[in-house]
């Protein structure tokens, strides 16, 4: 991983290309993206890392207008099939409105800084935009 | 049925702004009400179950006992999200089936009234250093980055992907059944607000999480509600005019979310809705033909049009067929939320679960007044926590 950059979550792969991974499990193939202590479809205890496709369909969307103190809004939420697997993520480089965003659009995984610690160190985010 | 457990009274109190009282006031009002409605006494109780979420003293089931009858019986604290009060008054139910008791009571309260925006755990401060934590490695809070963790804008989405997979939905749709719930509450004084709302004033409210406007959210507020519940061979020793006016409960069934593709991703709500509507039918040895009122979870617009189809009160993809028909309006071939719902009648979130059964009860025994269902002898009360869990009761009047 590049020392000045740091991805904001750990299923976010900071390489060439920037990419995301799930926690496949060998006995059932369920996937995951949080920390595992079993498989929760099978019980499972061992994980592969696999990529995930970094194209989709948009499945769902909202547009938040009204967010917790600090989240600027508005912003589109969604949640895309990326081939067989799901994926949250907002939807970015998109006016945010339902003219713009539209259920089953095509959409494609980017990245992009959010801002830079007292270390010098840039967290890097993703998102997903119209392919 | 001889296992049968019967509701013998069932209270609740006013939805809405309560300044002056607080959660053990509001939990007292409820579960005297109901023990007044019943019949009965605190000294005949042997269990209680008592619900509350959002805050308040660890155990509410003992702050109540010490304002309304401390009798030394087993008490449960009860807390499973949105199913709290459902869960509550099956804990109770169990404990008569198991035989450990005759009666018992649920109670659920809650205080919300201007609690605003419900979200998830936010992180306060970024801090000096990107730092990843939890489960993620996340380096900063993920609500807004990583899509949404509030409540309108995670239900939006649930109801959006029912949109996308059979097609049918529109922002003015949803309006549409807000539209119905409002104009329900207008005849339910115990809803916190009971004002006609036109679809444009819905529509053009303020967008909260699109499509789910400020009128299309469940109402925070405070309120309580309570049940009493008796065993089958007990209520038989009891007067006629209890035998009369008790409910019987045909179905108690709690289910939580079976691993799925993407139910770590956006909740599933709908598998154990329709789990536990399955199941309920089953117990009951009934079927959504046999229903005459609903009342099930509309927390956002967007949750009332996908529990038509997880409840089976429409055919699998129908939902929108099914509400255009106009079936589920309270004058409709089954009327859904005629108390106005959780959009009007509000939610305190623990009361929630007893106080649909409350709405139910109204019918069955005909005393609904004004909103009467004109004979109605079956309904079902379904909510649904996120985590998730999920409740149905279904209920019949004494034959």
């Amino acid at each position: 991983m590049d020392q000045q950059r740091i991805p904001l979550v750990d299923y976010l792969v900071l390489d060439e290309p920037d990419h995301l991974i799930a926690h496949e499990c060998t006995t059932c193939s369920a996937r995951y993206f949080s920390r595992r202590n079993a498989c929760a479809s099978c019980g499972g205890t061992e994980f592969n890392d696999v990529p995930i496709e970094p194209v989709g369909e948009l499945r769902s969307f909202t547009i938040v207008s009204f967010a917790a103190p600090g989240v600027a809004v508005p912003f589109v939420a969604g949640v895309v099939d990326c081939a067989g697997t799901t994926v949250r993520g907002n939807v970015v480089n998109v006016t945010p409105d339902p003219e713009h965003v539209t259920l089953g659009m095509k959409v494609r995984l980017t990245t992009f800084g959010m801002g830079t610690d007292s270390h010098g160190v840039e967290a890097v985010g993703y998102g997903f935009e119209p392919a | 049925m001889s296992d049968a457990v019967w509701i013998l009274g069932i209270h609740m109190t006013k939805f809405g702004k309560h300044p002056d009282k607080d959660l053990v006031d509001l939990a007292s009002e409820a579960a005297l009400g109901a023990l007044a409605d019943s019949g009965t006494t605190m000294k005949d109780m042997g269990v209680l179950a008592a619900g509350n979420l959002m805050g308040g003293p660890a155990g509410i089931g003992q702050a109540l006992q010490k304002q309304i009858g401390q009798t030394g019986i087993p008490t449960y604290n009860v807390s499973n999200a949105c199913a709290t009060g459902a869960t509550a008054l099956r804990t109770a139910i169990m404990a008569i089936k198991a035989g450990e008791c005759d009666y018992g009571m649920a109670v659920g309260v809650e205080k919300l009234a201007g609690a605003g925006l419900l979200a998830g755990g936010a992180r306060a401060d970024d801090g000096g250093s990107w730092t990843p934590e939890g489960r993620y490695g996340a380096v900063t809070s993920l609500d807004g980055r990583i899509g949404t963790e509030t409540m309108p804008g995670v239900f939006a989405q649930i109801g959006m992907e029912y949109g996308h997979r059979y097609g049918g939905t529109s922002f003015e749709l949803f309006a549409k059944i807000s539209q119905k719930n409002h104009h329900n509450s207008t005849l339910n004084p115990l809803a916190a607000y009971t004002k006609e709302m036109s679809l444009e004033e819905i529509m053009s409210d303020v967008m909260i999480a699109y499509p789910n406007t400020r009128a299309m959210c469940s109402a925070n507020c405070d309120g309580a509600a309570a049940a009493v519940v008796v065993s089958d061979s007990k209520l038989k020793s009891l007067s006629l005019e209890q035998q009369r006016r008790a409910i019987k409960v045909s179905a108690s069934i709690l289910t939580t979310d079976p691993w799925e593709e993407a139910c770590q991703v956006l909740p599933n709500v709908n598998t154990l809705t329709r789990n536990a509507a399955t199941q309920a039918y089953e117990q009951a040895g009934l079927g959504p033909e046999d229903v005459s009122l609903v009342e099930l979870h509309d927390c956002f617009a967007t949750a009332e049009l996908v529990h038509y189809d997880n409840l089976k009160l429409c055919e699998v993809g129908g939902a929108v067929d099914f509400f255009n028909s106009g079936a589920t309006e309270r004058n409709g071939q089954l009327p859904v939320n005629v108390s106005g719902g959780l959009e009007s009648k509000g939610h305190p979130i623990a009361a929630t679960g007893i106080a649909n059964i409350w709405e139910i009860c109204q019918h069955l025994r005909n005393e609904a007044g004004p909103r009467q269902i004109e004979g109605a002898n079956v309904g079902l009360a379904h909510v649904i926590g996120l985590g998730s869990a999920c409740g149905v009761h279904i209920l019949e009047k004494a034959s």
